[in-house]
């Protein structure tokens, strides 16, 4: 059988899982997005209680393995009544997995805006919240867009893990194929090809317009 | 001319201490400024002089003494009787007659100079952007760039930045304006359109002045008084005619020589 007959044959279920895949990572992006901002944000409060309950989580978050936190969110939570229905214990461990990468990016960028920037706004009599808001966080969006853009590719490439919990997605096809047809390499192949066009060919492109946009949006182009 | 201290100093620093650790840049200062003066204060590289202004900008906190503006504690709140430090809504209230230009400007770089003009009035005044942007122009023009208005700051010269700076800090209306080196980080050439803008600017605006220089001719042009900070303590203040003619202190006549003689 040729690689063009296989795609003929196998192609579509593919094409099926990278959907599901797509789907699992544009709501694990959002919580990966949405998480590191609250977080960031906490673990720079001055409230050591914030501060702490912040660290716990990213510490956590980072220092155990996504398929284990996975497999609590699936299998443990259960036990202590809460029952997540696979598609969502999927996205929801990647996105709180990454998220917390991420927190460590926000926080990175908010503290690599010069002090000058915060003494100024000091200077003007803005509020601690204003500061935040309108002179630091805009500055540190503009920092943090490169690392995220990776981070948003590691997440994407994280998403095969919830194949595991039988999430019908890119690697569960691939899986499947292979079970069947014991074409491999094939089948494997094939995963690793779309994993990457769409981490290139869609994620990457899509965070350069968005550095784009926004650096002609601050004046810096 | 006689120091013209008036009865109620605009700013007062009563043996002000600041330390850093072990390391004691400003020793018991002690110095009051009339209302509407221009006071410069010049020195050797850390005698202590940018301390002074970030102090009366609420940016470091006194390690010991008073700092008063207008008679009223800046860095202290009357408590049970006696002074405790000052809590946020103090130094948010105090620091709304406060304004100050940094050596580095310090300009917000994804806000066009307009915006950053506008900026502290329509968030912390609240005014409307109609009011503020009338203000800002006016003084943007004041400081020749009203064309300039929507530029970024990285399309700006150093002047040009500097000279935003100003106009962002005299947009809040500040009673008492703090220059550090306002003109260090320039290239010579535009350091006069810099120094133009400043000077007459108590008059104009009703401002009290402290302004940390190394520009000694300016500061003896335009000065009310001079005073000269050696190791965190005031040597010698005066006239610019007594403290550039004939300074009593061996050290301010020391440092002025060798700053003259760096040209
Ligand atoms: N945040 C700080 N921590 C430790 N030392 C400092 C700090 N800020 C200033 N200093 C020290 O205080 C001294 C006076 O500094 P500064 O007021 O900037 O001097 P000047 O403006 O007269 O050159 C210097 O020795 C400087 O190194
Ligand atoms: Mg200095």
């Amino acid at each position: 059988m040729s690689y063009w007959e296989f795609l003929g044959e196998y192609g579509i279920r593919f094409v099926s899982g990278a959907i599901v895949t797509a789907e699992q990572t544009v709501p694990a992006s959002a919580l990966a997005i949405g998480i590191p901002v609250v977080f960031g944000l906490m673990r720079l409060s001055r409230s050591f209680v914030i501060r702490s309950a912040a660290i716990a989580y990213i510490e956590f978050f980072r220092g155990t393995s996504l398929l284990v936190q996975l497999y609590w969110i699936f299998f443990v939570l259960p036990l202590f009544g809460l029952t997540l229905e696979k598609f969502a214990a999927g996205f929801i461990a990647v996105g709180m997995n990454l998220g917390a990468y991420g927190a460590e990016v926000v926080r990175g960028a908010i503290r690599s805006v010069p002090h000058g920037q915060t003494e100024a706004a000091i200077a003007l009599n803005l509020s601690p919240a204003t500061r935040m808001r309108r002179i630091i966080l805009p500055q540190a969006l503009l920092i943090m867009l490169p690392p995220w853009g990776n981070l948003l590719i590691e997440l994407l490439k994280g998403t095969a893990l919830v194949s595991l919990i039988s999430v019908a997605d890119l690697m569960f096809a691939a899986r499947q194929v292979n079970g069947s047809t014991f074409l491999s390499a094939q089948a494997f192949g094939t995963a690793l090809i779309v994993y990457y066009v769409m981490a290139r060919l869609v994620v990457t492109p899509a965070m350069r317009a968005t550095e784009r946009v926004m650096a002609s949006r601050l004046g810096r182009t | 001319m006689p120091e013209p201290i008036a009865a109620q100093p605009k700013v007062r620093l009563d043996r002000v201490t600041k330390r850093y650790g072990d390391l004691v840049v400003l020793d018991q200062l002690s110095m009051d400024v009339a209302p509407n003066e221009m006071i410069s204060i010049i020195g050797p590289s850390g005698s202590g002089k940018t301390t002074i202004l970030r102090l009366l900008m609420t940016l470091e906190q006194v390690t010991d003494g008073i700092i008063s503006i207008d008679g009223e504690p800046l860095t202290h709140m009357p408590k049970n009787g006696g002074l405790a430090p000052a809590n946020r809504a103090h130094l948010r209230r105090m620091r709304t007659k406060i304004g100050m230009c940094f050596q580095h400007f310090n300009l917000f770089p994804h806000m066009t100079a307009l915006q950053n003009c506008i900026e502290g009035p329509i968030q912390v005044l609240g005014m409307s952007k109609v009011e503020a942007t009338a203000r800002a122009m006016d003084l943007l023009a004041m400081v020749g760039l009203e064309e300039k208005a929507g530029e970024h700051p990285v399309r700006l010269s150093g002047g040009q930045k500097q000279r935003v700076a100003i106009a962002r800090a005299l947009a809040m209306r500040p009673e008492v304006l703090l220059l550090d080196e306002v003109t260090s980080a320039l290239d010579p050439e535009v350091i006069g359109e810099v120094l133009q803008v400043i000077r007459g600017l108590n008059k104009k605006y009703d401002l009290t002045i402290l302004m940390v220089t190394h520009q000694m001719g300016f500061a003896k042009e335009i000065s009310d008084r001079v005073v000269f900070i050696y190791e965190g303590k005031v040597e010698e203040a005066g006239a610019p005619d007594q403290i550039f003619g004939d300074p009593t202190s061996e050290r301010t006549r020391q440092f002025l020589s060798a700053v003259l003689e760096a040209g």
